[in-house]
């Protein structure tokens, strides 16, 4: 039997769904810690304290293309800081180099006011369409990290080689820095440049390390279950030749 | 306007349009349908360009009004408006949309990968202040071992970093990395697809 795109789907659909319902209250599936979390959790208890700015950079690439579920994880995170920090005195911006990506950060936001039940503290100009281009994106960003009184700024969502200059920027202003991005080079300079860096999957896991709902908790233990089935069979694909050899 | 009446019926749409689109990978027969939607998508995304430079134009003229750095956002909205109309007018393949493109957009946004190289040393000599940790050593390592192996430097080649160890590290080592990275990618960007097709997450504030 052939093990196609589409057997991997509804692979990842049943254990998606049936991971939702089953072990979502055992105490021992607890998931590993991730120091970037932890860390960004107490950036923002911080900056609701001393009244600064939380930026969450979502990247350029819209919800259309490949790289669309990390801005999908650029989203939640956004929506979780929201919750958090939304009636603080500087409330969290979203930036971002894609319009239909703005579009729905403003939706998120105003969603998190509506909640909160402060609908007339949103401004829409708290999702903010820096840039249309990678790099005029980064430095509308940058302008708004300078400017501001930012904290802590985040950035999931598709980055590549300009996200050095936000993170950098954000160095040099002392605040704390979090980066994920599902572009190789994009890893390789959020790595060097942010205080956290988050690699590989990480970035997807945003919402179950941030309490976005149980979804996102099955949604990575079915990930983590997928994994192993993924290793099994590079092994054993790998090993069959090799003992047919040796046979 | 009351949004919570609109929530609902947004919820809908996207469960409505994901559930569609997944239908179409597992059942056959369904392509017709899921292009249709797609093609929709595209055609609201497109929309949603004007609306950003609308957005982008708003946040620029807010800052000049408030004398908040008046002279960069100043620049920029004279720019939009003559590229904007220049382009209206001539059309976006004329000769003078191509030359505002390729003297000043290619220009401006080539010095910034200049300044990425500055910026990425500094950050890599942070870096190692900040995080003295194995992943960070490892890194370290493999960049020189890559850096050195990468050319001629000072117009001298170094064999055994061009010939045996760069090859080495780049073809076997950081390749086997970089694909365990990408599994663990595609399979978070599947979960997170699957999650929203199917209405379970819904970033879009519903």
């Amino acid at each position: 039997m052939n093990f196609s795109a589409e057997h991997l789907i509804g692979l990842a659909l049943a254990l998606l769904i049936i991971l939702s319902f089953v072990g979502r209250d055992n105490p021992r599936r607890a998931f590993r810690s991730i120091k970037a979390f932890k860390e960004l959790r107490r950036s923002i208890e911080l900056s609701v304290e001393d009244g600064s700015q939380l930026q969450i950079s979502l990247g350029r690439d819209g919800v259309l293309g490949p790289h669309s579920a990390a801005a999908f994880a650029g989203l939640t995170l956004l929506n979780q800081v929201a919750n958090t920090a939304a009636d603080s005195d500087q409330p969290p911006i979203a930036t971002t180099g894609d319009p239909a990506l703005m579009l729905m950060a403003q939706d998120t936001l105003r969603h998190a006011y509506q909640r909160l039940e402060i609908p007339e503290h949103y401004h829409p100009l708290l999702g903010q369409a820096t840039g249309l281009t990678p790099f005029s994106y980064a430095s509308g960003s940058l302008a708004q990290l300078l400017d501001g009184s930012v904290s802590a700024s985040a950035l999931v969502g598709h980055h590549a080689e300009e996200a050095a200059l936000i993170s950098t920027a954000s160095g040099t202003r002392g605040a704390f820095s979090l980066g994920g991005s599902p572009d190789l080079s994009g890893q390789a300079l959020l790595f060097a440049s942010t205080d956290e860096p988050l690699l590989g999957e990480e970035v997807y896991a945003t919402g179950a390390y941030l309490d976005a709902g149980p979804a996102h908790q099955a949604s990575l233990r079915a990930q983590d279950v997928l994994r192993w089935v993924i290793i099994l069979a590079v092994l054993i694909t790998a090993g069959l030749p090799l003992l047919e050899g040796l046979l | 306007m009351n949004w919570r009446v609109h929530t609902p019926v947004a919820a809908a749409v996207a469960i409505v349009s994901g559930g569609l689109v997944l239908a179409s990978l597992l059942i056959p027969g369904l392509d017709e349908a899921r292009n249709r939607v797609l093609n929709w998508a595209i055609l609201l995304a497109a929309l949603g360009l004007l609306l950003g430079l609308a957005n982008l134009f708003r946040v620029h003229w807010e800052k000049l009004r408030n004398r908040q750095n008046p002279a960069y956002s100043g620049v920029l909205i004279a720019a939009m408006l003559v590229t904007f109309a220049v382009t209206l007018w001539e059309g976006s393949r004329a000769e003078l949309p191509s030359w505002i493109f390729n003297n000043i957009q290619v220009p401006i946004e080539t010095s910034l990968m200049a300044v990425l190289a500055a910026s990425l040393t500094l950050a890599a000599a942070r870096m190692f202040q900040k995080r003295s940790d194995r992943i960070s050593l490892t890194f370290g390592i493999a960049l020189f071992i890559i850096l050195l192996g990468s050319g001629p430097l000072f117009g001298m080649e170094i064999p055994f970093f061009t010939r045996t160890l760069t090859p080495i590290v780049s073809g076997f080592l950081a390749a086997g990395a970089l694909r365990g990275l990408l599994i663990g990618v595609a399979l978070g960007t599947l979960l997170t697809g699957l999650r929203v097709l199917v209405g379970a997450d819904r970033p879009y504030g519903g």
